[in-house]
């Protein structure tokens, strides 16, 4: 394998602290040395003069639709757009068709993956067989194959009994509980945010209590049973206050947020924009001020996309019956960018929040960059500017509300484990 | 000063003006309705489709007949709601319609934002005879004609507009017509009926308490509660309905003496109106229904940019 030396960039490593202009050589998929005025002898230099070197984007809430739905996605093309956006790793949702809730599915995954995959896999279990909320998935030998986490993410685990022995059981393996924390009572019939934009477009709204009350929910059983809880995309003001507190009191609980839920508000509704639908949906200014102010002040461990694609057939309908959700692995990083340029937090702090953050709330061995480590790698132009256009992008599916939006930043080489994955 | 809309989606796209051109237009229409021959030829060779996913029986027949006393070919196409059900797409519905070249489509279906999904996916004309909880911009045009012709004028007027305003798209089309023309609406209906923010949508004030939203009001509207809909989540019940937010002759008293009353129907008797109120000296529910015709005719004949108007045959 071709040794790689990246120079003259500035390499962050949030996770080694390391914030400095130096080299990168990459060797036998590995990094060999980091430091200043490496030898380049044999190996194919890249210059990142101006450039930020950051350990490979990790995405913790990723669906990849494969197997079962690939005619919105697949694991070729999820993984490429996920290199495309500087992703070396992603963690893929179980709501496939079969659910991945055993071991078949699981090496189906990861199998195609290895063969296919444009960059790393880790699949996430379901919490219970076929995401029915009934009974659990054997996540013990799911463990084996190496998940580190279950979720029945796209809905919630509603019976608060089996949500607690979920957690009691899957503790001990030291799998992490990812919720995705919605009362369905609450949500009703609900297609956006409840507010007065729902009320002028006379959509039915979702009251951001439906996402609290959940939240609340999952944080107490945590703390009464001590398993380690993530909670997956919060939206709301509530939501970030009650992890916030529970973390304070020393509850093992992190959270993520998508960038969608930190840009757009349900003001991104008007019109009738279907791909501004998703779950949670857009919510108030005041409740993406909060998530902004959950980033800054470190409650929020986290940013993941929560990337749904859904086929053009999905979406061109009448809002009501729309498909949920948008993909979001090639806005991301320029999305997240954006909060440095907006003031609410430093350059090392919204790459820890896209590697060593993500990795450590799934505990993934990635989100590194030290000697030694897997050379997963993404150099970032955080000056580039670039349009998106949904088209182009290489999801196989176009369901974005950036479509046509100026984007300043993006990954110009993506490299998984010493190798170029992505070169723009 | 003309009217130039393409399409008609909501009042919330209208200006005063445009409100003002579509209520004299359709004074100017009414007379043909008295007329022995209520025919005239201005929308000849014109093809009306009028396409109800939703059913209704006033405003579809309103619509019906509105295009045939302007001459107009009307086709009535109907169906489920859902477009899924029928395996058909609404967009591709759009499409099959817009292949036999039809110059206006009309509209009810019961997703908000139908009408405006169809306005972006066909090349003629599109009215909304109201989408889901969205609006109902003919209902409200109809209203302040009805209005005007009782009172003189809609400036200044305080109408009390009474029941489920979160499923209502009458009240949010009156909304809009209503603060545009410069009357002030007072909202009143159970707490579970009451959208967040509405008050942002015009000159709004919400009341709790039917007498105080009543007391003094120029007229007195009220909605259907539309009991199919109904679970016992959002009322209690019809009875406890009609004692706490049911129109009767008693609390129609703290209205202005000459207040009027509406219901843009179908009524449920003994529900949100009692029968002394809804058949009684005040009540001006079937002027509401005979101005249906002519406001759809003024739309039909605005929207389909027709040059000069022609009433005489």
């Amino acid at each position: 394998m071709a040794k790689i030396l990246i120079k003259g960039g500035r390499v962050i490593s949030p996770a080694q602290k390391l914030d400095k202009t130096c080299d990168v050589l990459i060797e036998k998929g590995k990094i060999a040395a980091i430091g200043k005025g490496l030898d380049d002898k044999g190996a194919k230099v890249i210059d990142a003069a101006g450039k930020i070197v950051t350990p490979g984007l990790v995405d913790i809430h990723v669906h990849l639709r494969d197997p079962g739905l690939e005619y919105k996605e697949d694991i070729a093309s999820g993984t490429l757009s996920a290199v495309t956006g500087g992703f070396t790793s992603v963690a893929c949702m179980p709501n496939t068709q079969p659910v991945n809730d055993n071991q078949t599915v699981t090496s189906y995954i990861l199998n195609k993956a290895a063969q296919e995959g444009h960059c790393r896999v880790f699949p996430i279990a379901s919490i219970t067989k076929g995401l029915k909320g009934e009974s659990l998935t054997g996540m013990g030998e799911l463990k084996e194959l190496g998940v580190t986490a279950v979720s029945d993410d796209g809905k919630p685990v509603s019976n608060p009994q089996l949500m607690r022995r979920a957690m009691e059981y899957a503790k001990p393996f030291g799998l992490t509980i990812v919720s995705h924390a919605e009362d369905l009572d609450l949500v009703d019939s609900g297609v956006m945010n409840e507010g007065p934009v729902s009320t002028e477009l006379g959509l039915k709204g979702i009251t951001w209590v439906s996402e609290d009350s959940a939240t609340a929910r999952e944080v107490m059983l945590a703390e009464c049973t001590g398993a380690n809880l993530h909670v997956a995309h919060v939206s709301t003001k509530g939501s970030i206050d009650i992890v916030r507190q529970a973390k304070k009191r020393g509850v093992s609980v992190t959270c993520e947020v998508a960038p969608h839920h930190f840009t757009l508000t349900d003001e991104a509704v008007r019109g009738y924009k279907t791909n501004a639908k998703m779950n949670p949906p857009l919510r108030s200014a005041e409740d993406m001020e909060a998530v902004r102010q959950g980033i800054s002040d470190g409650t929020v461990d986290a940013i993941a996309t929560d990337h749904a694609p859904h086929h053009i057939d999905e979406k061109n309908v009448e809002f009501n019956i729309a498909m949920n959700g948008i993909v979001g692995l090639e806005t991301a990083l320029p999305l997240s960018l954006q909060l440095v340029e907006d003031g609410v937090i430093d350059l090392p702090k919204a790459i820890a929040l896209l590697t060593s953050g993500p990795a450590a709330a799934l505990n993934l061995p990635v989100g590194q960059l030290e000697e030694g480590s897997d050379a997963d790698i993404a150099i970032i132009d955080t000056e580039l500017e670039w349009t998106v256009d949904a088209q182009k992008l290489a999801s196989k599916s176009k369901n974005t509300p950036f479509d046509g939006w100026k984007m300043k930043g993006a990954a110009v080489c993506t490299i998984v484990a010493g190798k170029i994955a992505y070169q723009r | 000063m003309s009217f130039q809309h393409k399409h008609v989606l909501g009042i919330e796209q209208m200006t005063k003006e445009d409100i003002q051109i579509i209520l004299d237009t359709a004074d100017s229409f009414k007379e043909i309705n008295s007329r022995e021959i209520k025919k005239v030829p201005t929308l000849r060779g014109k093809t009306i489709i009028n396409a109800f996913f939703e059913a209704s029986t006033r405003t579809r027949l309103s619509f019906e007949i509105a295009g045939k006393r302007l001459s107009a070919d009307t086709v009535n196409i109907s169906g489920s709601t859902s477009s899924v059900v029928k395996g058909e797409t609404l967009e591709d519905t759009a499409k099959n319609i817009e292949a036999m070249a039809p110059d206006i489509i009309v509209i009810r279906h019961g997703h908000s934002g139908a009408p405006h999904y169809l306005s972006e996916r066909v090349g003629c004309s599109v009215v909304n005879a109201g989408d889901g909880a969205h609006e109902h911009p003919s209902q409200a045009l109809l209203d302040l004609m009805t209005m005007r012709e009782h009172k003189g004028s809609i400036d200044g007027l305080e109408v009390a507009i009474v029941g489920d305003i979160t499923h209502s798209r009458v009240a949010r089309s009156d909304i809009y017509a209503l603060t545009r023309m410069g009357a002030k609406v007072r909202l009143c209906g159970p707490g579970t009926m009451m959208p967040i923010g509405i008050e942002l949508l015009g000159n709004v004030e919400v009341f709790t308490d039917i007498r105080e939203a009543i007391e003094g009001a120029d007229v007195v509207m009220m909605l259907r509660i539309q009991m199919e809909r109904q679970s016992n989540i959002l009322l209690p019940s019809l009875r406890e309905y009609a004692r706490f937010y049911g129109l009767n002759p008693t609390n129609l008293k703290l209205a202005k003496p000459d207040a009027i009353v509406m219901h843009p129907g179908p009524m449920n008797r003994g529900v949100e109106i009692s029968s002394a109120v809804a058949d009684g000296g005040q009540n001006v529910i079937l002027d509401q229904v005979e101005n249906g015709v002519a406001t759809r005719m003024a739309l039909l004949y605005l929207v389909s940019g027709v040059e000069s108007m022609q009433t005489n045959d």
